[in-house]
């Protein structure tokens, strides 16, 4: 039996006290993803015991569920009903004890991504506790809703530095009948090539992926319908695929071990290979690079721009790492209104400071 | 009281721009006194025509100098009245904003200008086998300028999305003139979305001067199932059942009685014109994939009781199937001097329930209603026939509307699901919100707008406008005049 449990009073009152006596405070849940950001070592405000599925339609295709609530079971009950998230959210923690509300707050997703959209995408509404203490509700549980802006979205991605997420409504889809991964052989800027002019027709993809000279193309379907991608694609059929995917979705993949520092580079999914020695392994398409490499920080920063993309230091330490810039900078007029919205949303500046970028 | 004076405002903005960018005479604004919300009526002070972005930041920093409101404005098609003018501010036209920029089939972007139309964008793919997925049924008007800021559908939401999915860069000015680059070619950028923050945002955030969109594979084949039910109860179940079988339709979409004779008089789409309902489910992908699962719906939807099932036999049938459903609204219009078109989003399940209760508020108002249903997404549009020439109906009409939005929240919906709040339902807002989620949505707009420039009075209304509402609501009915004069 799933955890159920809503301490939002007690979370607001903690919220309220810190207001008071200003103490700035970081948001955990199972801390699966502490890694990510930079350092913060204020009083941690424990959301993980605020947990359960509050409801789950699947003709509806919309599960609402506690921020604390554990990932794996989520999915496992989506499972029972042949759904999932569509998104494919990866799990950092050794024994996938990943949250729900991490997950959303990280703005992670997985292998499918660019081709069943981003957990951005899926989120239909949040109940969110502000850095005033206020509980709001924003968005809903209907796939199609334009009254008021979008602050269900702004959340995802934010780090918690605008609140502490409580709810979160998501969009589910049916899963697929079947999967397959076909494998080819060939060189990178090829397999940069190919994964998108094959994203370019009608074909039931839902991950590419580039990593030791292999191209991975994953197809979801139905059965028949794979059979016959699979014949007009060609190269080599993999059995067992789903560990690959979960691997490197998961950051378990070989690539992933050692402690260099790890760059997750965004670019346009067609831009060659870009000029950085160190070792690659090419997702989504060609949208999503990981990199590994010794280079200084602003010389990567300095080539992914040119490239008009954008370089996050995923995993790093020292200064380069969580006590220096993580994300790519913004530009001054950006990163103003960054700080307004911020003000905004948590007018004491309590909720995770500094976790996005440093002094807010 | 105006804080500044028209003829020093005209003396700037014709520095700035060449004469015929500034209208100031009575008959050249009367085109732009309304939108596709036609109800709401008001002539602006000046309509600006700019065609460069250097123009339009011109102009925003000399409104944002002389305190000056701006609204902007695309085609004008909005339902909501969201590019209604404001009778002492400048109406920002992003008409001229007309070129694709680029089309770039590699990352299969295509970089526009605000201006251009929803349907040119996929006309322009085309050739490359990709077209955009956000089809308003406005498309061959609505611009996507207009689109981002109402972050607007269309009836193959389900599987692929509203705008807000399928927008990837915006240039957008802030009320000071500033010009902000959010996102671009990527899937994500670094910081917060403000991407989809701006989208959906009615124009009270930012003037959008460019728009970076996703274009999509055109589908190897698409087929459309036309099936007839004898009770609307047993359409909605069916969808509810299709979706259940793990099938998502490119579109799904049901209309009722009203509907069917309406759109069947109107394009003869071959619409069976007894039917209680009819639902036409869209399916496309791989060939072999949509084969399979065409057999599959039309045996669902035997089982679910249609009294019908037709399969469009080629691309000309699936095409007049659909040509009766996008021609929903001007075919009922033509069976009533006017028509008022509501927008809520329902959880699917509830649909038997908000069909009833809006056949009996039919009766009460006794005005007709006819229902157009997004049925995959839950998006009902309610088409209310009215004569606006007779006394006391326009306004018995939008207080029925009212109603039929209250509905929507009570069952766990939305007052708007693609059309937007606008001035029309900005009283509506303050039944879905709470106070403290207004003020939020005020903080929001402060950080991008701090003077409150940028099309001002809609979308978001104030706590003083809801406590208006509020005492209103208690007193139904006895209101003189319903909109936005009574407040």
């Amino acid at each position: 039996m799933a955890a159920n449990a809503d301490i939002s009073s007690v979370l607001q009152e903690k919220v309220l006290d810190a207001i008071a006596q200003h103490i700035p405070m970081r948001i955990v849940g199972r801390n699966t993803k502490a890694f990510y950001g930079r350092a913060d070592v204020s009083e941690p405000l424990s959301v993980a015991g605020h947990c359960g599925v509050i409801s789950y339609e699947p003709t509806e295709l919309v599960i609402t569920a506690r921020a604390g609530s554990s990932l794996a079971e989520i999915e496992a009950l989506l499972a029972t009903q042949g759904q999932m998230l569509p998104f494919e959210p990866p799990y950092f923690g050794a024994q996938a004890e990943d949250t729900l509300g991490g997950t959303i707050a990280c703005g992670f997703s997985g292998p499918r991504r660019p081709y069943a959209g981003s957990v951005r995408d899926v989120v239909l509404g949040v109940k969110v506790l502000t850095g005033k203490g206020e509980i709001l509700k924003f968005g809903g549980q209907v796939m199609k809703n334009v009254a008021g802006f979008d602050v269900s979205r702004l959340m995802v991605g934010a780090l918690g530095t605008l609140g502490v997420l409580l709810e979160i409504s998501l969009k589910v889809l049916p899963k697929a009948e079947s999967e397959k991964t076909q494998v080819f052989s060939c060189d990178v800027q090829e397999a940069i090539r190919r994964m998108n002019a094959w994203a370019g027709q009608s074909l039931p993809l839902s991950a590419a992926m580039f990593a030791d000279g292999q191209l991975y193309i994953r197809l979801s379907g139905s059965h028949a319908g794979l059979s016959e991608a699979c014949r007009n694609l060609g190269g080599e059929s993999l059995a067992e695929s789903d560990a690959l995917w979960s691997s490197v979705r998961d950051h378990a993949h070989v690539f992933f071990q050692g402690d260099s520092s790890l760059w997750r580079i965004s670019v346009p999914p067609a831009t060659p290979l870009i000029d950085i020695s160190g070792s690659w392994l090419i997702e989504w398409g060609g949208a999503q690079r990981w990199l590994k490499t010794s280079m200084a920080s602003e010389a990567v920063r300095e080539r992914v721009a040119a490239a008009k993309g954008h370089a996050t230091l995923f995993r790093g330490s020292g200064l380069q790492g969580p006590q220096g810039q993580i994300f790519h900078p913004l530009s001054p007029a950006l990163m103003a209104l960054h700080q307004r919205l911020k003000a905004e949303f948590d007018p004491h500046g309590i909720l995770n400071r500094g976790r996005m970028y440093a002094d807010w | 009281m105006l804080s500044f004076d028209k003829q020093t405002l005209l003396a700037a903005l014709h520095r700035i721009l060449p004469a015929d960018a500034v209208l100031c005479e009575t008959e050249d604004l009367r085109p732009y006194e309304c939108d596709g919300l036609s109800a709401y009526r008001e002539l602006p002070m000046i309509v600006c025509l700019p065609h460069t972005i250097e123009q339009v930041q011109a102009i925003l920093r000399v409104c944002y100098k002389m305190q000056v409101p701006v609204v902007a404005r695309g085609a004008g098609t909005g339902l909501s009245g969201g590019a209604l003018p404001l009778k002492n501010g400048v109406l920002l036209s992003l008409a001229k904003f007309m070129c694709i920029l680029e089309i770039d089939t590699a990352n299969r972007i295509a970089r526009v200008q605000p201006g251009v139309r929803n349907l040119a964008i996929s006309q322009a793919a085309a050739p490359y086998g990709l077209y955009y997925a956000p089809d308003p049924s406005s498309q061959i008007a609505c611009t996507i300028g207009g689109n981002v800021a109402e972050n607007s559908g269309g009836v193959h939401c389900l599987k692929y999305g509203l705008t807000v999915h399928n927008v990837l860069g915006l240039k957008v000015l802030a009320m000071d003139g500033e010009l902000l680059e959010i996102g671009g070619a990527t899937l994500d950028s670094p910081g917060y979305d403000l991407l989809a923050l701006m989208t959906g945002s009615e124009g009270l955030l930012g003037v959008i001067v460019e728009v970076t969109v996703k274009l999509l594979p055109k589908p190897e084949r698409a087929q459309v199932v036309l099936a007839a039910f004898d009770d609307v109860v047993k359409a909605g179940a069916a969808v509810g059942d299709i979706i259940s079988a793990g099938i998502i339709p490119g579109g799904l979409e049901m209309m009722d009685n009203p509907a069917i004779r309406a759109a069947e008089a109107f394009v003869h789409a071959g619409y069976p014109v007894d039917a209680a309902a009819i639902l036409l489910c869209e399916l496309d992908g791989t060939n072999e994939e949509v084969s399979e699962q065409i057999l599959r719906v039309r045996e669902l939807l035997q089982v679910a009781g249609a009294t019908q099932v037709r399969t469009a036999r080629d691309d000309a049938e699936r095409l007049k199937f659909w040509a009766g459903r996008k021609a929903a609204f001007p075919a009922v219009g033509r069976l009533s001097p006017d028509y008022y078109c509501m927008d809520g989003t329902i959880p699917r399940k509830r649909l038997p329930e908000v069909l009833k209760r809006i056949a009996e508020l039919s009766a009460e108002y006794q005005l007709p209603v006819a229902n157009v249903f997004h049925a995959g997404d839950g998006n009902l549009h309610p088409l209310i026939l009215y004569d606006a020439n007779k006394p006391g109906e326009l306004e018995r009409t939008e207080e029925f509307g009212g109603k039929i939005l209250e509905l929507c929240i009570a069952v766990g919906g939305t007052i708007t699901g693609e059309h937007g709040v606008g001035v029309e339902k900005i009283g509506q807002m303050c039944v879905q919100f709470a106070p403290q989620e207004l003020a939020q949505f005020h903080a929001v707009k402060h950080a991008f707008d701090p003077q409150g420039l940028l099309n001002p009075g809609k979308a978001v209304p104030t706590l003083h406008r809801c406590a208006e509402f509020g005492a209103m609501h208690v007193h139904k009915g006895a209101l003189p005049f319903p909109g936005l004069e009574r407040f």
